[in-house]
């Protein structure tokens, strides 16, 4: 358990060092999911590489717990709102229907995307 | 125990410990009450715990800093939860590599839309300027979001409120309207929540079904790096 949220920690960390290091805009964490992926795809290959958090579950059940209650962690964030009720009591309509209308299209024209990209691409494989 | 219960007050108030109880029992009601409704859109547990603990903090006249002093912990958990999301990708491996191609062309528009569409709108309501850059990067995860705005001189506490109001809204409005839709690829729908409503997006996709989850985890961190690219771009040729 232990073992398993320091690496994860560890993983996180190099990726916000390496961000910083090399001073790209980048978001740390998002190097270290790349960081720990790598590390279970080496994992397969090399099977010496299974013991502590990367043998028996170990890492993968405590990720699982972590992403099991993912919205519990947007939770300090989103209060931050009663900073800005008097924004909100300015602007507040607006915004919020600026942001719902920006997302359902957002969500529309990503899915219409992916799902006529994904039938394109698979035809060409079909008949290539 | 002391003999006045304001002075008991202060100190509870002002220590850590209040404040993260208070944060996990609200959520922990919150998340029960969302079970108990079978994962119901609109018993989200991110929007029911936000007005409760903030009616809670104005009703006790608590600044936001003394409650973040507490609530910090868990915010923390932000950054390890992004890299625990390897997990789900290395145990999908095979079906996220069949769909590499699909994933990008559809990143490319969502992101570009999900910018596009946000400034274009907050011009025509005739928001002020620094407003609309607060919101342009609302649909990537607070930590980069609030990044992407302090690059720009924008609000960067603004553009966390509006990056918690679309993940909320994404997140409850994704499944009726996929459903209205009709698309049952549980790959771009969850890809679909992941680039338009970022980490509450993805916590709803994983509600839903454990493929779109992992989606809607590539789809968010990809959309962390595009939109830091784009953002800044994008306001220099719409904000003329």
């Amino acid at each position: 358990m232990i073992a398993s949220l320091s690496l994860i920690l560890l993983c996180q960390l190099v990726g916000e060092v390496a961000v910083r290091a090399l001073a790209v805009p980048g978001p740390g964490p998002v190097v270290g999911l790349v960081l720990l992926l790598l590390l279970l795809l080496a994992r397969d290959r090399f099977p010496a590489l299974a013991r502590g958090p990367l043998g028996n579950d170990g890492v993968e059940s405590a990720s699982r717990g972590m992403l099991a209650n993912l919205s519990l962690l947007f939770v300090p964030a989103g209060v931050g709102v009663v900073q800005k009720l008097d924004l909100l009591a300015e602007h507040g309509v607006a915004i919020l229907v600026i942001l719902a209308v920006s997302v359902i299209v957002t969500l529309l024209a990503t899915v219409a995307t992916f799902v006529a990209a994904s039938s394109m691409f698979a035809r060409e494989e079909e008949n290539p | 125990m002391s003999d006045n219960p304001f002075s008991l007050w202060v100190y509870l108030s002002q220590s850590p410990l209040l404040w993260l109880t208070v944060t996990l029992l609200t959520y922990a009601a919150t998340d029960a009450v969302s079970l108990k409704t079978r994962r119901h859109p609109l018993a989200n547990p991110v929007l029911h715990s936000l007005w409760i603990i903030g009616v809670f903090l104005l009703l006790t006249r608590t600044s936001y800093t003394t409650y973040f002093a507490g609530a910090q912990f868990v915010h923390f958990l932000l950054g390890p939860a992004t890299v625990a999301l390897a997990v789900p990708l290395y145990e999908n491996r095979r079906r996220v590599a069949a769909a590499v191609l699909p994933m990008l062309v559809a990143l490319a528009i969502g992101s570009l839309t999900a910018i596009v569409s946000v400034v274009l709108l907050a011009r025509a309501f005739g928001l002020p300027r620094d407003i609309i850059l607060s919101l342009a990067p609302k649909s990537v995860t607070a930590g980069v979001a609030m990044g992407i705005s302090e690059s720009l001189h924008a609000d960067p506490s603004l553009t966390a409120v509006a990056v918690i109001l679309t993940g909320i809204m994404g997140a409850i409005i994704v499944t009726p309207l996929m459903n209205f839709t009709g698309i049952t690829d549980f790959r771009g729908r969850g890809f679909a929540a992941g680039i338009a409503a970022h980490g509450i997006g993805t916590a709803r996709a994983f509600q839903v079904d454990e493929v779109a989850g992992v989606f809607a985890g590539i789809a968010m961190s990809l959309n962390a790096l595009v939109t830091s690219l784009l953002v800044p771009l994008a306001v220099t040729y719409l904000l003329r």
